[in-house]
Order: structure tokens, then sequence, then C-alpha cells
């Protein structure tokens, strides 16, 4: 008797966890088929570049306080520890080369893609959520307007586009913070500086490739955020969930596939 | 009238969302051109999803839909689509997009679907919202709009290119009196001067049996009772004379189905 309820228990434990295994494959799937849908209707987000524009302004320019500020930040932050660690191995001058490296190859994209994903990638779920809450994305359906080409798509060309310039802004912050702390403040000398950092960054091992990162990282986050937006509940707490489901799925994504383009990138036969 | 072929005919047609419970059983209506047609019923009694099916947004399981002159099950999406643009439809609370004034609403079809020069889209949207009297707040965006404005903007927008049908769901949900009058006057001063035809789906009895020409009468997935609202206001059919008098107990009960009262006290076992 004790033995048939433990075969069953586990059992029903097998099974459930079957079942979420299959409910997430098949919401993968749906994922893909809309962003495949997605793509072939992006017709009008991009002739009619205006749409996009709209959205880049709201996704891009709007989160440049929080991407620039971060970015100095970081890189004063940077100034004052790669200072530290140099310094006891005599090699100060070379903070130029760290601060760089750092950003343009790592903290860059990885950062402003967090960044992104809270600031912007929420904000788009939480819109289209509400716009299929208020059956604005049914009204704008039964006027013959395919939501998909006219709210979603522009929503994501806007926050590819937008990714990886936010993410050079912030490498490029972080560089004049690490100018600021390294050698306005502590002394570190500025033609050192400078010139060791040209000399190191390469514009395609390093800058090129930090670039793809934030592409990948924009689609990534852009598809998080426009799919949970328009796969949400039409009630005010599905639209909240599937907000911070977007803001987590996408943090997860971009330190994954960091992980994945790093191991690319950055490893085999990089000797120089 | 009576000699043209009914603009929306639905013979035999049945529905679930989900396959055990059919949320519409066998249900026909006919609805002449040029008429003003209500459709009443209890909440959740399937009058929406019959509205969907005629907007092409569901597919009957059994029966046929004929809308426009068009069998609604051989269409693909792009000539519902273009169905679609022959109606207009007022959703339950308006869905006017939120991001754009009252005149970008009513223009944006035009703007979707014409290649109308943007001068002439502004007398044109105008006219629209000089029809429902509101050309004075065309600069407003729906946030500032009072309820009856708003309803009053996304009537102006669903008559933007002048459809042929007009489907009204719950028109009159959560206004003033006044704003109500307005809506009602407009939803027949309009059907009669533009030659549409229009469906409405309401629960309010008072304010429908003044307006309409015709009712078809819902309870749980059927059509129980049609005719003039003279003839139901004579009606003694139980859930007629029920529904019309708003009485709390009849054919639909007061009490929701539960277990005996002792059970759920605790003073008995559930199973008797």
């Amino acid at each position: 008797m004790a033995e048939r309820a433990a075969v069953g228990s586990v059992r029903a434990g097998l099974e459930r966890l079957g079942a979420a295994v299959t409910a997430r494959i098949l919401r993968l799937g749906f994922a893909s088929r809309f962003f495949a849908y997605m793509l072939l209707h992006s017709g009008v987000a991009l002739r009619r570049f205006a749409l996009t524009v709209r959205e880049i302004y709201f996704a891009g320019v709007l989160s440049l306080i929080i991407i620039l500020v971060s970015g100095l930040f970081v890189g004063m932050v940077l100034g004052l520890q790669g200072y530290e660690t140099l310094q006891r191995y005599g090699s100060s001058e070379a903070l130029g080369i760290l601060v760089a490296l750092s950003l343009v190859r790592e903290l860059g994209p990885v950062v402003a893609g967090l960044l992104f994903a809270s600031r912007a990638g929420s904000a788009i779920t939480a819109e289209i959520g509400l716009m299929k809450a208020t059956e604005q994305i049914a009204a704008m359906e039964m006027m013959a307007v395919d939501p998909i080409a006219r709210v979603v798509a522009p929503r994501f060309w806007a926050g590819v586009i937008s990714m990886p310039l936010l993410a050079a802004l912030f490498s490029a912050m972080g560089i004049f913070g690490g100018w600021l702390v390294g050698v306005q403040l502590i002394g570190v000398d500025e033609g050192a500086f400078w010139s060791q950092m040209q000399a190191s960054v390469d514009f395609r091992e390093d800058v090129l490739n930090g670039v793809i990162k934030s592409v990948v990282f924009g689609v990534a986050v852009s598809w998080i955020a426009v799919f949970e937006g328009y796969d949400a509940p039409p009630t005010a707490e599905g639209v909240s969930r599937a907000t911070t489901r977007t803001v987590v799925t996408s943090s997860l994504a971009i330190l994954a596939l960091d992980f994945v383009l790093t191991a690319f990138m950055f490893t085999g036969g990089n000797a120089r | 009238m009576a000699g043209l072929a009914p603009i929306v005919e639905i013979e035999n047609v049945s529905f679930g969302y989900d396959p055990a419970r059919l949320a519409l059983d066998r249900v026909s209506v006919s609805i002449p051109r040029g008429a003003v047609v209500a459709i009443m019923g209890q909440s959740g009694c399937g009058k929406t999803t019959l509205l969907r099916m005629i907007a092409g947004w569901l597919r009957p399981s059994a029966g046929s839909v004929r809308v426009l002159g068009r069998d609604l099950a051989g269409l693909g999406d792009a000539e519902i689509f273009a169905l679609r643009r022959r109606m207009g439809m007022l959703f339950q609370f308006g869905a006017l997009f939120t991001d754009m004034t009252a005149f970008e609403n009513v223009a944006f079809q035009m703007r979707e679907h014409t290649d109308l020069p943007e001068a002439l889209i502004h007398d044109l949207a105008m006219l629209k919202l000089e029809a429902v009297g509101l050309r004075g707040a065309a600069h407003r965006m729906p946030g500032e709009l009072s309820g009856g404005m708003a309803r009053r903007v996304a009537l102006a927008r669903a008559i933007a290119l002048d459809p042929e049908l007009m489907l009204y769901d719950e028109p009159f949900t959560g206004l003033d009196p006044i704003s109500l009058g307005v809506i009602a006057r407009l939803i027949r001063q309009l059907n009669d001067s533009l030659g549409q035809t229009s469906i409405v789906v309401s629960h309010d009895v008072a304010e429908c049996f003044d307006l309409v020409d015709y009712v078809y009468m819902m309870s749980p997935g059927r059509v129980v009772a049609h005719g003039t609202p003279a003839a139901l206001r004579r009606s003694d059919h139980p859930f007629v004379r029920q529904f019309v008098a708003g009485e709390i107990d009849g054919p639909i009960p007061f009490h929701y189905p539960a277990p005996r009262w002792g059970a759920d006290l605790g003073l008995e076992a559930a199973d008797g």
C-alpha cells in the first residue's frame, strides 16, 4: 500500500516535470513562430521608417540618461580599481588598456544590455500588454491593420537599432570616466594612458566584436520584450508578470549569450 | 427592405472555447439590411462570441456564417481583412489608441488604408468628429476625454471608412444617462443617414428596446426568443419576462448551483 503511494507520488512528480518542460518547449516554439512572422511582416516598419524612429525615441533616446550616467560611474570605478591593482606591478600606465578593453569587449555591451532590458524592454512589454488588455490590439485587427506589422515590428527594430548605439555610448562614457579618475584625479601619465590604449585596442578584434555582441543582445532583448507583451494575459496581473518575465529572461539571456559569444570571439588563436 | 438578402446570416452555428461546454449551441440569426438589431442576454451568454464570429475572429465548429454576401468558412486572413474594411466596430470601452490624439485615432484607418493626401484626410476626419459632436476635442489625448466622449470618438473612428455593417459591443456600459442617450441617438442616426446596418450587443433592456428594430434574446448558448421590442414586451416566455422585467428569480435562478447548505457548514458529510 505504502509502496503504491510512493510510486504514485513519484509518477505524479515526473508528470508535473514533464508537463512543465513541454509547456516551455511549446512556448519557445510559439515565440519562434512569432519571431519569424514578425520578420516577414517588417515591411511596414522599414518602409514607413517614421514609425520606427518614433519607437527609437522611446526605447533609445529616453534610455540615454541611465546609460550615460551608469557608463560614467562604471568607468570611474574601473579607473580606481584598475589603478589599485596595476600599480602593485608597477604598470599603472596600462590603465588605459584595462579600462578600454573591459568596456569595449564586455562591460559596454553587457551592462548596457542589462540596463536596456530593464529600462526599455520592460516598457515595451508593458505597453504592448496594456494595448492588448484595453482591446487596442483587437481594435486594430478589426480595422484590418495587422498589429504585428504596425505595433510590434517597429518596436522590435527600434530596439535592435538602439542597443548597439547605447552600448557604444556606454563604452565612450566609461572611458571618459576612467580618464577622469585615472589621469585627472590619480595622476597617471596622460600620454601613456591614451597611446597605450590606441596601440592595444584592435578595431576588428575588440571594437567590432563588442558591436556584434550588442547587436545580438539587442535582438534578444527586443524579441523577448515584444513577445512577452503580445503573449501577456490581458489582465493587470498578466501584464505585470509579463513585465517581470521580460527583465528576468532578457537578463539571463544576455549573460548566457555573452558567455557563448566570448568563447567564440576571444579565446582561440587570439595571441597578439 | 424585405426583398433584399440579409446582410448577416448565421445558420445553426455551434462553437465552444472548450469542447465540453458549448458557448453557442445551434444558433441561427438573420440580420436584414438597413436594420438596427440587438442581441441581448445576460453576461456570458455567448452574445460577444457571436459578434466576434461575425467579425471573423472565431470560426464556428459547425454551421455557416455569411457576412456581406461572403461565407466566412472559406476565407483566408487576407480576405477576412478585406471584409473587415467594410465593417466598423465600437468596443466596450472604446479601445482608443492611447498614444494618439482623438483626431489621429479617427484618421488612423484613412492613413493605413488609403493614399489620400493629408489635407483631405484632415477634412474627412474632422467631418467624422463633427458627426459625433467632438470636432472641438480633436486634439485631445484619450486620457483627457470623459468616458462618454471617448466612446463617441471611438464611434467616429469606427465609421471613418463608411462601413456598411456596424458592430456595437456593449455600447452603453458604464455611461452616465446623458452620454448614454447621446450614444443611442447616434447609433440610430448614423444607421439611417449613412445606410448602415447595425448589430448592438447589450444587456441594457430599456435603452435597447427604444432603439432597435428587432431583438434576439440569448440564454446561455442559445437563441431563446426573437421579435420586435413590442412583441417581446408582450411575450409570455418565462426567460424573456424575467429578463425584460429584471426579476431576481425565474428560469435563471438567483442561487448558483451549490452543494447542500448543511455540507458547506460542515454539519453533514459532503456526499450526504
